[in-house]
């Protein structure tokens, strides 16, 4: 570049500079700003012609005033007529202040392009580079529109110097994250690659910035870099510290090159040709022995240099995932680094540390330094360190350990940082349910948990708690012990006190035989805590009494005279004091016989994803998710930063039903529409459902959805539904949940549930904007003759919908006779003032209504005779669509609402399934019989009901399943 | 009331602070600091609170003047303080000025001390601590002096000492008012008041009795029956006094009588809204020609007797922000324009009653491609003239002394009125 001469010094900008920095006030300051202005403006104005000199040293002086924070409006065009200048400081200066001022104004952009376009068909390097600087710090999308082609060409030319291509790299990898449609590398790719090749090691850095972003995007188009990257790479490796001169930093060779391609390796998998692989390992090899020499400098720098390489390389070997040679040593690398001085050295090998945990290879030698990394946990004194090495204990945790960690994790928790705590909780929850060998331990550990945290142990936790203690018969008589023994502490929480209410109402008995925990002891305990408590666990606390009751008929006095004080039955809290009247008049009202069926004991839940893990999920963002997904494949036993363990004993499947909503309390069942008793089982659940006052017992509130809601009239004509509506209502024939619809705007989801010939359906319109919608409106029609066959009742909705709020639709539905066609949803708002007009089939189908019967194989067979009549059968033959696997047809099956009939069919390939279709009418006995051919992928499904009808829609509805 | 005081110079560095109370910690001198002197925005409200604490601010020239509180304090008691504050050291040591207050940091401390004790403002009159905070090092006062100056301050009282003696008893009147106007260019009044004071500076003998009167339009219209000349009179808005004012006897009979201190005092403020005689008129004419010219044409008129003459005449004509070069004639006086304030500043020495003079300017403007209009600030006008913009006349002023032999004609009495500019604009 060259070198600025004595007379570009700008002796009026130093004067000017100094002037501003000596004054007093900001007043002072501001004056002499107007004063330079105004002596700027008449100079700007004079007719005379500024030379080049002093129109940069003003420009310059306005660039310092805007930098000050003042506006600047005008020198626009003299910044440009700098850009047309031959001398490189003035031309630099118009570059400047062009990349800090000029917005996308229309008119001086066309001639500032012309600028630098002429700049860059120059031969000028030093030029050249100022305008690529320029397109680049500018980055806007006019700017791409006009170079995005210039540039490739002038990256790959033979003739261009080292330096103008270093800039033409980077000016590309800017515009290419600013505008990737805009940069089309196309035809350039390959010699984009061969730059990897480059004789200067700063184009090569340079340009593997601009690789690595454009092979993350595409990696196919640049899967060549792979072994152009590796023969790069080992060449650094091997070469001896002095080998490359000017790019070597403290004794390392070309450090950031090397991080750099390490990283590029990191976008691919690990090189097929086993040449590249053989050099590759063999450069890891090397990094990894250089790591093991002596230090060749005591700078600071030499270190750091060298670190940065080593968990680079260590991350690249993670990725790979395939050495285990390689996966060790690293491992053993990083445990020296966990008692280094350095804490940042600290920090990242512990965080690659919990990386290594999830990789199989390298598990074991990870969980070697269990006591180096509970030690760090203890005594740490950065928050994030300490963070760290909670997270890799988690991933080293297994069976053989889980004791042990749980139990540290346990105990830091009562000192921990408050910003973690509730992380910790959630992963304790998680490692002592997946690890538990005896349930014991487990309903220890939580209760432990709750009482040590308790403010961080979320819902889900103690959720969790109570959902396997239902589920286990062994471990239910020890809970209810511990959690009476955990009652009696003077202060216990909360959630305490929520766990011991529901386990004790359900489970009380068998603790009662022993004096010190007679009934009445247990239910004076409890409800000592009553008072302390909020509405919610006061609300449980009131059902867990009615369970009392039926449990212990020796208590019904006291507890009838605790529900009847005022404080109960006329509380201001309406929950409570429906509950409080209900209960009490259950009590007083119901024969013991009625109670017993009413207040049955629990039935186990149905297994699934644990909610917790769901919970953490979420708490780690998105990110973490899919790491786990991608690293879960088959890693049963390991944590890997989550976990995907098919563990026998908890069986937490995470199968189909990821419904983190679904809470274990709120199950709530469909009153009957019709219904004035309601049947015991809703009751039951009902009655301990935690959903608020939405959910209140019975049909109370039921009753208000049936009275109202006349069918709205809409201003315009429904829309004729969506062509994919059909499909959709395919989607739903096998299950009652899910997304029923999604567009830029809108999301639906749905859950239904059914029972006999009445269903009840919540629709949930998500507003995905940011903008609320007006006037929004839904209605249900029933086209046809569907009228007369099915009754639909829906609650109108709220004509508002907030921007990212979600509203909710209750839709009951009675089926009165069997029907072919789907109702019509129609949904109308107004969305940034365009009206939205949308029409959906609701997923009703005759199979919703199904009630599945058990029979032995005599049984079916008989039956299936008696509907020999051809009308009462239908049938098809047709090809498979999806796979054949047997889980997956049992679930369909299921999904489809009647029961699975095992070993009726001589064959054991087929299914047989029987249920009968509950209408208000009359109730349709329904067989069915799926034969699979695996040769041919064939299904023949054959179908036989009381009703032609019937038969046939069924038969189609199911066709379209397999 | 008042947790603490501090001073701080233009860089915000403390010059003095004085906390009176618990409740103000050490952070507060740098709350203030922080968010108000280098505050991002200019912070233009006296009072800021911040973090449950309330920062009362005056600025003299770079020094600013702060008054901290936790308390729901009278803000008007506050400020009042800290003006007092202000005239106290002017007093003193002159101009308020860094190198002063840093010279006199000990004198401060010490009228600190006395002026304001666990917050609640004390005697601040300066003649009465005059007596016993000197700057002349330690005077030892005999024992006689010393429980005269306690009786003086600590009786009914405590701003005049008793036995004053002048062989010439002499009075000065001073009546300082300024005017304050907002005019529309169609020469419409939008707003006018005129705030005023009466300054006294008496060298009376004993303990002299006085009796002031002005030509206020309740005592003029009382007295109207029986007499009934022709004099002029005012109707004044709101006013307060010194307090050596009766307030008992001006509330009964509307009569100002009072034994004033010895020296200077402030005898009392006004305001009046009704029959103002505005001193200048001013015509402006701004005509834009093209986007690069800018012509202006401003003509004043004296509007007052013409045998007086006003003084330190300026007129400050606001220019576009894209002034490029200024071109001024002007008939009388020097016209300037200052780029530094972006402005054309007219400046005349001298004018008579009923007069006129005109400037005549043509700005060039650089074109920008800034969309935004020019805002066109009022033209402001300052000025001095040598009568009460109200209309106040002084009456009479009263002595009687009856324990020494002097009477109300032997006694020398000046009176001046000197009316001033206060914001005095034109909008263009």
């Amino acid at each position: 570049m060259p070198a600025v001469s004595k007379g570009d010094g700008m002796r009026g900008l130093a004067v000017f500079i100094s002037d501003i920095r000596n004054c007093k006030s900001k007043e002072a300051e501001i004056k002499r700003i107007n004063k330079e202005l105004a002596n700027i403006r008449s100079k700007f104005k004079g007719d005379k012609a500024l030379d080049g000199y002093s129109k940069k040293k003003y420009v310059c002086k306005l660039l310092f005033i805007f930098l000050l924070g003042h506006d600047i409006d005008f020198g626009h065009m003299e910044a440009v007529n700098l850009l047309s200048s031959n001398k490189y400081t003035e031309k630099q200066i118009g570059y400047l202040f062009i990349s800090v001022l000029v917005n996308s104004n229309s008119e001086l952009i066309r001639l500032i392009n012309n600028a630098i376009k002429n700049d860059l068909s120059s031969r000028n390097p030093t030029f050249m580079c100022l305008a690529l600087h320029c397109i680049a710090n500018v980055g806007s999308r006019e700017m791409a529109e006009a170079f995005a082609g210039e540039i490739p060409r002038i990256l790959v030319a033979g003739d261009t110097m080292d330096s103008v291509k270093q800039s033409a790299a980077l000016c590309l990898l800017r515009l290419y994250k600013a505008s990737p449609d805009l940069v089309l590398m196309g035809e350039w790719t390959s010699r984009v690659v061969h730059l990897l090749n480059d004789q200067h090691m700063g184009v090569v850095t340079a340009a593997i910035s601009l690789i690595t972003c454009l092979s993350s995007k595409n990696p196919d188009e640049f899967k060549t870099c792979v072994s152009l990257a590796v023969s790069r790479l080992s060449r650094i490796v091997s070469s001896a510290s002095t080998d490359l001169q000017d790019y070597t930093y403290y004794f390392v060779p070309a450090p950031w090159l090397s991080c750099k391609l390490l990283r590029l390796l990191q976008c691919y998998p690990p090189p097929e040709d086993g040449a590249v692989k053989g050099r590759l390992v063999e450069c890891l090899e090397t990094i990894l022995n250089k790591a093991q020499e002596p230090p060749k400098s005591k700078k600071v720098q030499h270190s750091n240099a060298k670190n940065a390489i080593l968990f680079e390389a260590i991350s690249l070997i993670i990725h790979y995932d395939s050495e285990p040679n390689l996966l060790v040593r690293a491992c053993n690398q990083l445990g020296q680094f966990l008692q280094h001085r350095e804490t940042n050295l600290r920090y990242l090998a512990l965080e690659s540390m919990c990386t290594l945990a999830s990789s199989e290879f390298s598990h074991e030698a990870v969980k070697t330094h269990i006591e180096t990394v509970i030690n760090a946990l203890k005594t740490e004194r950065d928050v994030s360190v300490r963070q760290r090495a909670a997270d890799l204990l988690y991933a080293m945790c297994d069976r053989s350990n889980a004791k042990q960690i749980v139990a540290e994790m346990l105990s830091y928790l009562e000192t921990a940082d408050y910003s973690i705590r509730e992380e910790m909780v959630l992963k304790v929850a998680i490692l002592a349910e997946k690890y538990a060998v005896d349930y014991s331990w487990y309903v220890d550990t939580i209760l432990n948990l709750i009482r040590i945290a308790g403010d961080y142990v979320s819902e889900e936790v103690w959720y969790r708690v109570i959902q396997i203690v239902i589920n286990r018969d062994d471990v239910q008589g020890y809970a209810a012990k511990t959690v009476f023994e955990a009652l009696q502490a003077p202060a216990c929480h909360e959630n305490m006190v929520k766990v011991g209410g529901y386990i004790l109402g359900e489970f009380g008995n068998l603790i009662a035989g022993d004096p010190r925990s007679s009934p009445l002891v247990q239910f004076n305990l409890l409800h000592s805590k009553f008072h302390l408590c909020s509405v919610p666990t006061r609300a449980l606390l009131l059902s867990a009494y009615i369970k009392f009751i039926n449990l212990f008929p020796e208590t019904k006095a006291t507890i009838q005279e605790v529900l009847r004080s005022d404080s109960q039955i006329r509380n201001s809290d309406v929950e409570l004091q429906q509950r409080a009247v209900e209960y009490l008049k259950l009590s007083s009202i119901a024969s013991t016989d009625v109670l017993a069926t009413v207040l049955e004991e629990m039935p186990p839940f149905p297994e699934r994803e644990s909610s917790i893990l769901a919970k953490l999920k979420k708490k780690k963002g998105p990110g973490a998710v899919t790491v786990e997904l991608e690293d879960g494949k088959e890693r049963g036993e390991l944590n890997g930063g989550g976990d995907r363990g098919g563990d026998a004993a908890i069986a937490a499947s995470n199968a189909s039903t990821p419904s983190p909503s679904a809470d274990l309390l709120g199950l709530r069942s469909t009153a009957p529409v019709s219904g004035t008793t309601p049947s015991a089982g809703s009751l039951l659940v009902d009655v301990f459902s935690e959903a608020g006052p939405s959910a209140t017992s019975a049909g109370v509130n039921d009753d208000g959805f049936l009275s109202s809601a006349p069918p709205t009239v809409a201003s315009e004509d429904p829309a004729p539904p969506l062509p994919e509506s059909d499909e959709l209502l395919n989607k739903f024939v096998c299950k009652n949940n899910g997304v029923l619809f999604e567009n830029q705007l809108l999301q639906i989801g749905i859950k239904s549930e059914y029972r006999q010939n009445l269903g009840r359906m919540y629709l949930f319109y998500g507003n995905k904007t940011s903008v609320q919608f007006v006037s929004f409106n839904t209605t249900v029609s029933c086209p046809g003759e569907l009228q007369s066959q099915l009754n639909v009742q829906t609650k109108t909705v709220e004509p508002l919908v907030e921007g990212g709020a979600q509203v909710q639709q209750v839709i009951n539905i009675e089926c009165l006779t069997d029907f072919i066609d789907a109702p019509l949803l129609n949904i109308k708002f107004r969305y940034g003032g365009a009206l939205q007009n949308i029409s959906l089939k609701l997923p009703v189908t005759i199979n919703k209504f199904f009630q599945p019967t058990e029979m032995a194989a005599a049984d079916f067979f008989q039956r299936w005779k008696q509907l020999s009549q051809p009308q009462q059968e239908a049938q098809k033959i047709f090809k498979a669509s999806h796979g054949m696997d047997t889980e997956v047809l049992k679930a369909k099956l299921l999904g489809l609402g009647t029961a699975l009939l095992e070993n009726v069919d001589p064959n054991p390939e087929n299914y047989v399934c029987a249920g009968v279709i509950q209408t208000k009418a009359q109730q349709v006995g329904c067989l069915l019989r799926l034969e699979p051919n695996a040769q041919a992928q064939m299904y023949r499904l054959t179908l036989r009901s009381s009703k032609d009808t019937v038969s046939q829609r069924v038969c189609d509805l199911l066709a379209e399943q397999f | 009331m008042i947790g603490g005081l501090f001073i701080y110079n233009h860089k915000g560095e403390v010059l003095i602070s004085r906390v009176y109370r618990d409740d103000i910690g050490r952070n507060a001198v740098d709350a203030f600091r922080v968010n108000v002197i280098h505050a991002r925005q200019q912070v233009r409200s006296p009072v800021t609170n911040i973090a449950r604490t309330s920062f009362f601010h005056v600025k003299r020239s770079n020094i600013w003047l702060a008054a901290v509180t936790k308390q729901n304090v009278n803000a008007a008691m506050v400020f009042e303080f800290l003006y007092k504050m202000c005239d106290v050291m002017t007093a003193y040591f002159g101009k308020i000025s860094e190198e002063n207050i840093k010279n006199n940091f000990v004198l401060i401390y010490e009228l600190l001390d006395e002026i304001l004790d666990f917050g609640y403002p004390q005697n601040s009159e300066t003649g009465a601590l005059k007596t016993f905070i000197t700057q002349t090092g330690i005077k030892s006062q005999s024992k006689e002096e010393q429980s005269q100056i306690t009786s003086q301050v600590t009786g009914q009282i405590g701003w005049r000492r008793e036995g004053i003696k002048y062989r010439r008893n002499e009075l000065f009147l001073d009546v300082l008012e300024s005017v304050n106007l907002l005019m529309s260019p169609q020469g419409q009044v939008l707003s006018a008041h005129v705030s005023g004071r009466v300054v006294m500076k008496s060298y009376l003998s004993g303990m002299p009795e006085c009796k002031f009167g002005m030509n206020d339009k309740i005592v003029i219209d009382k007295q109207g029956k029986g007499g009934g000349n022709g004099c002029q009179s005012i109707a004044i808005d709101d006013c307060t006094f010194h307090q050596c004012v009766r307030l008992s006897k001006f509330d009964a009979e509307r009569s100002i009588s009072f034994i004033p201190p010895d020296g200077e005092c402030e005898l009392m403020r006004y305001r009046t809204t009704k029959d103002i005689i505005l001193p200048f008129r001013v015509i402006p004419l701004v005509r834009e020609v093209g986007r690069t010219k800018l012509e202006v044409k401003v003509v004043i008129k004296s509007n007052f007797k013409p045998s007086l003459l006003a003084q330190k005449i300026e007129v400050r004509i606001p220019t576009p922000l894209n002034t490029s070069g200024v071109q001024v004639i002007c008939m009388k006086g020097k016209a300037k324009y200052k780029a530094s304030e972006n402005a054309i500043v007219w400046k005349i020495k001298r004018m008579a009653g009923m007069k006129e003079s005109q400037i005549s300017a043509e700005i060039e403007l650089l074109p920008t491609n800034d969309k935004k209009k020019w805002a066109r600030p009022p033209i402001s006008m300052n000025f001095e003239v040598p009568f009460a913009p109200s209309g106040l006349k002084v009456r009479y002023l009263k002595v009687f002394e009856p324990k020494l032999n002097y009477s109300d004609h032997d006694v020398i009495k000046w009176v001046r009125y000197i009316g001033r500019s206060g914001i005095y604009e034109t909008r263009c």
